[in-house]
């Protein structure tokens, strides 16, 4: 799986992650506060400076963050080049691709455990109103194993039926996956009761 | 409690699944990624607040950093792109599809199901979408639901696949949708 986490260390992992996020926000607040393309630009042609030293690796990671926004910039581009607003187009652009680097920014440089944490705490309040944060820690887990599960299952089931039949329909696939994951979410909630449930 | 913690996680797994799946190619080169589908689907099978929660915890985990969400998107940054009200519809789509078959007495059990897609996974799920979409891109609505109308009859067609899907599974596996029938809601309770 592409990871978007950053492949090298930098001095950002040390800053504690919920001040991080705070920056965000402020940050991505404030970039919708002005339609100033200078502005914009400066802050897109920062963030590329600090990316650049930051190092080929890091550069990598953002850029194929960036690629999904390519036919949304293309798209923008079009639209504001027949209406005859380039200034306008180039304002959306910059903000857009501004806001998905800051953001990805924090991702890459929070690690997972601490990011969990920050998760925890800010759910704890919620735990009055009765919010489950404590079964947040089995069901996170759960979920991410349960992934390439399914997706190897189907591969199988689509070999299968591939061997078989020469009908393309494949959302029929979808019911025996759906069974299957049904029996299991039975399996699993059986073993956690087998083990002393969710609160031993 | 278990039961629903192994529900609500193999669901949020199996839309995340789903959207890892290479997208089909409709014709005139609009992809069409399964995992709304799979958002439907929770809706349809675990209710509307159990269906909600997986699609929240897909969301979660997400925003954490892991690369779920269809084309191995992952991190803050799909929320504040142009599909991030997509994305964060996507509990709410649940939500709509599970309330509407549960409050909705209708027959056959598959039309139902398509109803409550068609109002969660795509009027729902449209109305959050357009709104992130024209808030990013700085457009009015009317202009972000024409930026999103190409994908519109594919959506339409994931609702009609889970309604088949729905009147199968009440064929062969009833205890699977239990507001379809009272008798098998007495007895789950």
């Amino acid at each position: 799986m592409i990871s978007p986490f950053s492949p090298v260390e930098s001095r950002a992992h040390e800053w504690p992650a919920f001040s991080k996020l705070l920056a965000l926000c402020a940050l991505s607040t404030g970039l919708f506060f002005t339609d100033n393309v200078t502005v914009l630009f400066a802050a897109f042609a920062c963030t590329a400076l600090v990316y650049g030293i930051a190092g080929p690796a890091f550069l990598r990671t953002a850029l194929v963050t960036l690629r999904t926004l390519l036919p949304v910039v293309a798209l923008v581009t079009i639209w504001h080049g027949a209406t005859g607003d380039p200034r306008g187009g180039a304002v959306i652009i910059l903000r857009m691709i501004t806001l998905v680097v800051w953001a990805s920014a924090f991702t890459m440089t929070t690690r997972l455990g601490e990011m969990v944490e920050l998760v925890r705490s800010c759910a704890k309040p919620f735990e009055r109103i009765g919010f489950p944060v404590g079964s947040l820690g089995l069901a996170i887990p759960l979920t991410i194993r349960f992934i390439p599960v399914f997706i190897a299952r189907t591969r199988s089931m689509d070999e299968a039926w591939r061997a078989r039949s020469e009908s393309r329909r494949k959302w029929r696939l979808f019911l025996p996956l759906l069974l299957a994951a049904m029996d299991d979410a039975d399996d699993v909630a059986e073993a956690i009761r087998a083990r002393g449930g969710t609160n031993p | 409690m278990e039961r629903n913690i192994a529900q609500i996680s193999l669901f949020a797994a199996l839309i995340a699944a789903l959207g890892l799946m290479p997208p089909l190619m409709m014709g005139f080169g609009v992809p069409i990624s399964a995992q709304s589908m799979g958002v439907m689907i929770a809706g349809t099978i675990l209710g509307a607040r159990k269906g909600a929660a997986a699609a929240a915890l897909l969301l979660l985990l997400v925003a954490i950093g892991l690369p779920m969400m269809s084309g191995g998107r992952g991190g803050l940054g799909v929320f504040v792109s142009p599909t991030g009200g997509f994305a964060l519809g996507f509990p709410f789509a649940a939500w709509v599809t599970g309330k509407v078959v549960e409050t909705l007495p209708l027959k056959p059990v598959g039309l139902a199901a398509a109803i409550g897609s068609v109002l969660g996974g795509v009027v729902t799920l449209y109305a959050f979408g357009i709104v992130g979409m024209s808030i990013v891109l700085d457009k009015t609505l009317a202009e972000a639901l024409a930026l999103s109308i190409v994908f519109l009859p594919g959506d339409f067609v994931k609702a009609g696949v889970v309604g088949v899907i729905a009147q199968s599974l009440a064929r062969v596996y009833p205890q699977a949708l239990p507001w379809c029938d009272s008798n098998t809601r007495i007895s789950r309770l």
